[in-house]
């Protein structure tokens, strides 16, 4: 095709007319992005309670990330998030996809659509549905006490060793879907030869996987990977219905404290540097995970 | 080839798998669809009541506003810059299209600070703009990322062709290479408006009149404030999600093509 020739050079002839069709796209990024940014990391060197003249206070914020243990936490907390939003979803979205590539299975499209159904649900939606789902009489403890196993029963979101694993469930069930039907686009693309060449080695099902599917998504698990990550790393409308943080700061999370600290306690600065160091994050973790999966997502 | 066992245990999965992902969306309609909280008729007056006492009515009108603001106008940007990307070369391409990509991962808890208290220094802090721009720029980034790849691969001939014919380059991009490329902007346009409506940070921030909320910001406004049961609330996260679910509905080739091709932001 087309692409492949023209991909090779840069495309089009010099134009000086390109700043033109660029300018109104970049007056807005930079005022409303580039700008805010530059100043965030400004903010983040004083102590500023958002009124009153700012103290600067040189790296004393992003000190405090690591010396202060409410703020070490949160960042704890993120990874514990993770756990649930990236390492599972990839576990069970591994497992879910490997069937469907596999087995013809009757309904294929219905259950993408049904899978795939809660990334566009607005996260407070999202929210407000599992704290009904959490509730002390709410759906789950229901279930629960329907199955005989009354003994379990808890106020899961106020529960200080459950609030912060009740708040990952979410997560796994928010992105286990988008996670499947990644892998499954990259699946369906593996020629059928490479299995037969598998079987005709000898290969049962297990090592047919991880000698043949695995490294055949590598370039998915890496996209994967980083939107969930990401997503792990950014929770916040999800905190902030169902938990605020609490109980304690449980379940506090980086992208909370930034709005807490700055909206909440007057502490600017440190809010700007923990939104400073997330974005940081965020970026080595993106370029880290994509260099490691090399040229194959394009 | 495979087993009949082997093929009851995969629908099984599958079908634990469908059940898990719909439980907690079959527990707000199912709520949204019971007994009203003062105990009176089930059903769909849920909804009208959500809509008076809640207040949808209105929050949905400012999500209408600000989605169709943000969407027409970010697609618009996005094309004009995706094209100039795609299919011009000039000085500090590179590092410009690099500056753009840095937003497609840059948090907007990072930047709602700093915008927050700048606007308010400009006194456009609680108004339409403070809620719409930000998220332009933020739609932008992927935008420009996502028309620069259509335009890149689109076909060169044709525009050659054009230029011969001595068609200036806004005609080019207008009239040669925008209509074939409707199914690109189709997917951004879906994926623009459903940021922009389930965003939430951006307007709990910029907005305190109750006038300028956005839907998914009145509900959880309703959420702290309505504690005499759970029906009304739920009606309201029906309606609060119900636009984009159907855009999902017709639309689901572009959502999941979009969120897949590397679509990092929320």
């Amino acid at each position: 095709m087309t692409q492949r020739m023209t991909a090779a050079r840069p495309p089009g002839e010099p134009r000086r007319v390109a700043y033109l069709y660029l300018l109104p796209a970049f007056a807005v990024y930079a005022a409303f992005l580039l700008y805010p940014i530059g100043r965030a990391v400004q903010i983040s060197l004083y102590d500023w309670d958002g009124l009153s003249l700012g103290r600067w206070v040189g790296l004393d914020n992003y000190a405090a990330i690591v010396a202060d243990e409410g703020l070490r936490a949160a960042f704890g907390h993120a990874l514990v998030l993770i756990v649930f939003f990236a390492v599972g979803p990839l576990v069970i979205g591994l497992g879910l996809a490997a069937i469907l590539n596999h087995a013809k299975v009757r309904g294929l499209g219905f259950f993408r659509t049904v899978v795939f159904l809660p990334q566009v649900v607005a996260m407070v939606v999202v929210a407000v549905a599992w704290r009904r789902v959490y509730a002390p009489d709410g759906t789950l403890n229901t279930l629960l006490g329907a199955l005989g196993l009354d003994s379990l029963t808890r106020g899961w979101l106020g529960d200080y060793t459950f609030a912060l694993p009740a708040v990952g469930v979410v997560g796994t069930w928010f992105e286990t879907g988008l996670v499947t039907v990644l892998l499954l686009a990259g699946m369906s693309r593996i020629p059928g030869e490479l299995y037969e060449a598998a079987r005709l080695d000898g290969a049962g099902a297990v090592r047919e996987f991880f000698a043949v599917t695995l490294p055949s998504v590598r370039g998915e698990i890496a996209v994967a990977l980083t939107l969930t990550v990401i997503a792990a790393l950014r929770t916040f409308d999800l905190v902030y219905i169902t938990t605020r943080g609490g109980p304690g700061d449980s379940t506090s999370v980086p992208s909370y404290e930034v709005y807490h600290r700055a909206f909440g306690l007057g502490q600017v600065g440190s809010a700007a540097a923990i939104g400073v160091t997330l974005t940081v994050v965020i970026f080595v973790i993106s370029f880290g995970i994509n260099r490691f999966a090399d040229r194959r997502i394009a | 080839m495979i087993s009949r066992g082997e093929r009851v245990a995969n629908y099984v999965i599958l079908s634990v798998f469908a059940a898990f992902a719909l439980f907690p969306i079959v527990t707000i309609l199912s709520a949204a669809l019971g007994p009203a909280d003062s105990g009176g008729t089930a059903g769909l007056g849920n909804f009208a009541a959500a809509w008076e006492v809640g207040r949808f009515g209105t929050y949905l009108r400012t999500s209408l506003l600000v989605s169709a603001f943000v969407v027409v106008v970010s697609v618009l940007l996005s094309i004009m810059s995706g094209y100039a990307f795609g299919t011009m070369r000039f000085r500090g391409q590179s590092v410009l299209f690099y500056l753009f990509m840095l937003g497609i991962m840059m948090p907007s808890e990072a930047v709602a600070v700093p915008l927050y208290f700048d606007l308010r220094t400009l006194g456009l802090i609680d108004t339409f703009w403070s809620v719409a721009l930000p998220q332009v720029a933020l739609s932008v980034a992927f935008g420009t990322f996502w028309m620069r790849a259509y335009f890149r691969a689109s076909n060169r001939a044709i525009v050659e062709a054009a230029r011969i014919d001595g068609a200036s380059t806004w005609r080019i991009l207008w009239q040669v290479l925008v209509p074939p490329a409707r199914p690109a902007v189709v997917t951004l346009t879906v994926l623009v408006f459903m940021w922009t409506w389930n965003e939430f940070l951006i307007p709990l921030i910029m907005v305190t009149s109750e006038s300028l909320r956005t839907a998914p910001l009145g509900l959880a406004f309703f959420q702290g404030q309505y504690t005499s049961g759970f029906t009304l609330l739920a009606a309201g996260s029906v309606i609060v999600a119900t636009p984009v679910v159907v855009f999902y509905l017709f639309l689901q080739r572009h959502f999941v093509r979009g969120l897949l091709q590397g679509a990092v932001r929320e």
